[in-house]
């Protein structure tokens, strides 16, 4: 992407006036995206960022400059203005001999979206909306999109550190409008993974779009969601989103470093039922949130942070990690060049426990059980935590029964955690995500069997 | 910002025979400083820039952008944009922004940030955070405390004779504290806004930092119930925020709006009326040009609860046979404009906040919503929050609360709106605060 001696002598540069490490971040992102509405193909959008961003380290304070030069003199002049923020007491020339290290990639693309014809993408989109019409005459609006991305980033700093990847990743959504009676109800289905087109050979935009208009069609017949606490069933691969949300944010050692994290100080604790295992894995396979090395360069890793119950690690970005005197768990991400890097999740998940999904749902009188859930928010400080239901039923008698309109579902991460006390044997990644943390954006995927908490707060208008 | 225009007359200069061109090109430049325990965490400078291109030549249109104003990049990037054109669904009322006639308003919202000393606001951050430090014994924590500024230049200019050019700077300061007592620990936020450096209250910001952290110390979940809300300000703010995006002309078109063909009905409260004016300086979002280029307006939506109409950009009006309403939106040079209100504001009541708390016997006081992204379907109307606040008894604010969803319908609760008050709050949002009390709301909790 970039001269390595031109990247070894901008560090050089960004030493000069004491600094105690110093990094280059390179990124080249393409990406291209194709939405149909209202049943016309509305817009190809097509882009490009390509820049840099260095940082500069002095005792606790980071200098930091990006720029969309990537000429010596571009270069030349943020390591500048990132050395000018961050004064140490040395200075002087020190020389920067990089070694390159390669990390296993943990994704083979077949076929680069880039070399895929246009028409062909737009012809999907038509597929998508003409299979998501015909379910049902209660469709009243379809949107689909298509889209997908190639970043290749290259990173470079002082301990002599180089690396780089290539992540295409490919991700195609289908929303419908169903109206009826009671209004106008929604469904959505997104499929997307770290791959490149192939993803269409094992996924189906029409059975992608009929699920999108089945979920909205099936909400037509919702009645409100219940209020108050009850038992909640939540479905394979639905629950990752609540991990990510109850416990997964306040194991960032960044929050936890400064006391923001209910699970702070709590390592060798138990801290949820002996049930749970929760893994964070960069290198799992063409999920969402997979890469072979992070934004620092450091190889993608799989961390098991919660094991049967017991808090045995948080996750660690190189700074947070550099002052503890550890290695860095391959969790340092950043949304682009244009950005720091900081403590993030990548794939999250459940492991499988024992029980079968009919068995948890049939073990519970009277609750609510959520298909698929939406996004959600955490504050780490106290652990209150929500996340939306996109896709929920009553349980009665032990039996799904009547679909519930949407709704929020509050609890207390640390509360939860101990209150999961059935877990299937039916492990499933849920949707691709974006998790945002301090305005950055960055890919993650997540995974749960069905799982039971025995008590949570379903935000309803029902008695 | 005559850089930028030349820039994108260059480019339109390439416009071929029967096609319509549109440049939008943008210069941004940041300065962001997070301190912590008296010493510089992070100090990051940036300069950033970018052009997106839309083309639109038979009835179909094609987008193109690039992070750079390079011209052999931007040359690419047209001949993207055109290439993107051709597969495009033909759609007879595509076409460009052309000159209405309308001026655009003269804004004064511009002050040379980065010409400021770094080091004023390096002390500007330290400030705040021995400020909130300080502001409360409970405080035990500043998580962190934050200065930013940015000034901004855009321009818009095309082949159908639209040529508008924009600069605006932004400062702020936001802290972020953990207040403790006994086991419990809170956090809250404080943040002040302006033009420039001069314009930033440190110690209203630590104020309210200290304020909101300790307030709910100690805070349980309260049973389920029916109540009356009231709602804070900058939660009011929010709300509105979400009730205008379903006022919004694309979202009619397409049916995705609960108050499509409700125009000239009752949907509110008579005490509601809600306006989007753009041209206010007292807005922080206020701007003489739209994503278009088009002269902003003022536009009434809701005028005594009667719906009054929705916002256009030159597309939606055209497929719905009527005008712009210069509500043509953009996030930055990434995107084709969309349509959206700008500066959304609630017209305020004569009461004061403490009188329409002391009117309600049995409440919640909203100081904070959290999920409001995965909880309101501003399509179905679904409304659930987690929130957390205040019981309002007999008039008088009483014990914290958190741990409890709100839930209704965005539909209802506008004709739910009992009182807005008259303490009007200009945020850093798209949308103005003001308390406002709704009936008929269940808290969801134990």
């Amino acid at each position: 992407m970039l001269d390595e001696a031109l990247v070894a002598s901008t560090i050089s540069r960004a030493l000069e006036t004491g600094g105690e490490f110093a990094e280059v971040f390179v990124e080249d992102k393409r990406s291209s995206s194709a939405v149909l509405d209202d049943g016309k193909i509305e817009e190809l959008t097509s882009g490009r960022d390509r820049g840099a961003g260095i940082r500069v380290v002095v005792g606790d304070t980071t200098g930091f400059a990006h720029t969309a030069d990537l000429s010596a003199k571009g270069l030349g002049e943020a390591a500048d203005a990132a050395a000018a923020a961050a004064k140490g007491g040395g200075g002087g020339t020190r020389t920067v001999s990089l070694t390159r290290q390669d990390a296993p990639n943990p994704n083979n693309v077949a076929v680069y979206p880039a070399d895929v014809p246009k028409g062909t993408k737009v012809e999907l989109l038509q597929q998508a909306d003409a299979a998501a019409r015909e379910v049902n005459e209660a469709i009243s609006q379809v949107s689909a999109r298509y889209g997908d991305s190639r970043r290749q980033i290259m990173v470079a700093n002082s301990d002599g550190l180089l690396a780089s990847d290539d992540q295409v990743k490919t991700l195609f959504s289908v929303g419908c409008i169903a109206v009826g009676d009671t209004g106008m109800q929604t469904g959505r289905e997104t499929v997307g993974h770290t791959i490149g087109f192939e993803l269409f050979d094992a996924h189906d935009v029409s059975e992608i779009a009929r699920t999108a208009a089945n979920r909205a069609v099936t909400k037509l017949d919702a009645i409100a969601a219940p209020s108050g606490t009850m038992p909640v069933v939540v479905g394979p691969g639905g629950g990752g989103v609540l991990f990510h949300e109850a416990c997964g944010h306040g194991l960032e050692a960044d929050l936890v470093a400064k006391s923001a994290s209910v699970f702070a100080g709590r390592k060798g604790e138990q801290v949820a039922t002996d049930l749970i295992t929760l893994i964070d894995d960069g290198t799992m396979s063409t999920e969402w949130g997979a890469f072979s090395i992070d934004d620092e360069g450091r190889p993608a890793q799989s961390n098991t942070l919660i094991e049967n119950g017991i808090l045995t690690d948080y996750m660690w970005d190189h700074l947070r990690a550099r002052k503890e005197g550890r290695p860095s768990s391959g969790n340092g991400r950043r949304q682009s060049y244009q950005h720091l890097p900081m403590v993030r999740m990548t794939n999250t998940y459940i492991a499988n426990g024992p029980d079968s999904p009919d068995d948890i749902v049939a073990a519970t009188e009277k609750g609510v059980y959520v298909a698929q859930l939406g996004g959600g928010q955490v504050n780490t400080t106290t652990g209150d935590f929500v996340f939306g239901m996109l896709e929920a039923y009553l349980i009665e008698d032990g039996k799904i029964t009547t679909p519930l309109r949407e709704g929020n579902l509050i609890g207390n991460g640390p509360e939860v955690l101990t209150r999961i006390d059935m877990l299937g044997n039916d492990f499933a990644m849920g949707s691709p995500g974006t998790c945002g943390k301090d305005g950055q954006g960055v890919p993650v995927g997540d995974g749960t069997p069905t799982l039971r908490v025995t008590a949570l707060t379903v935000g309803g208008t029902a008695a | 910002m005559t850089e930028l225009l030349a820039l994108a007359d260059q480019i339109l200069a390439h416009a071929g025979d029967g096609e319509q061109l549109e440049v939008v090109a943008v210069k941004s430049k940041d300065t962001e400083i997070r301190v912590y325990e008296g010493d510089i965490e992070s100090l990051a400078t940036a300069e950033s820039q970018g052009v997106g291109i839309r083309v639109i030549a038979d009835n179909k249109q094609g987008f193109a952008y690039a992070g750079s104003l390079d011209m052999e990049v931007i040359l690419e990037t047209l001949t993207e944009a055109r290439d993107n054109a051709t597969f495009g669904t033909p759609d007879e009322f595509l076409g460009l922004a052309e000159p209405d006639g309308v001026e655009p308003v003269e804004l004064d919202l511009y002050r040379d940030v980065n010409a400021a000393d770094t080091n004023a606001k390096i002390d500007l951050a330290k400030e705040l955070e021995k400020a909130a430090a300080g502001a409360e014994p409970r405080i035990t924590a500043v998580e962190s405390a934050d200065y930013y500024d940015g000034a901004y230049e855009a321009a818009v200019a095309s082949t159908t004779g639209i040529r508008s050019a924009s600069q605006e700077s932004t400062a702020y300061v936001s802290v972020s504290v953990l207040a403790s007592e006994g086991d419990d620990t809170q956090d809250g936020y404080g943040f002040a806004v302006g033009r420039e450096l001069a314009d930033l209250d440190i110690s209203k910001a630590a104020a309210d930092a200290a304020e909101r952290s300790t307030k709910l110390l100690g805070a349980k979940q309260a049973p389920t119930e029916r109540l009356t809300i009231v709602l804070d300000p900058y939660v009011a703010a929010q709300f509105i925020s979400i009730i205008s995006s379903t006022l919004n002309g694309e979202m009619v078109l397409k049916g995705r709006s609960p108050f499509a063909e409700r125009v000239g009905e009752t949907v509110a409260a008579t005490q509601v009326t809600l306006v989007d004016n753009p041209t206010d300086p007292r807005h922080f979002t206020a701007s003489a040009a739209d994503g278009e280029g088009m002269a902003t307006r003022r536009n009434v939506l809701i005028d005594g609860g009667e719906l009054k109409g929705f916002v256009h950009n030159c597309y939606t009006a055209r497929r719905a046979g009527t005008e712009t309403t210069g509500s043509a939106v953009r996030g930055g040079f990434k995107s084709t404009p969309g349509v959206g209100t700008r500066a959304v504001s609630i017209a305020p009541g004569a009461t004061s906040r403490n009188d329409l708390i002391a009117g309600i016997d049995n409440g919640l006081l909203v100081t904070s919503v959290a999920g409001l992204h995965s909880g309101v379907n501003p399509i179905s109307g679904d409304f659930s929050t987690g929130a957390s606040g205040l019981r309002i008894r007999n008039g008088e604010l009483a014990e914290p609360i958190r741990e409890v969803t709100i839930a209704s319908t965005l539909q209802k609760m506008l004709l739910d709106v009992m009182t807005i008050a008259d303490d009007v709050e200009w945020l850093p949002m798209s949308a103005t605060g003001v308390s406002i009390a709704i009936g008929d709301i269940t808290m969801s909790g134990s």
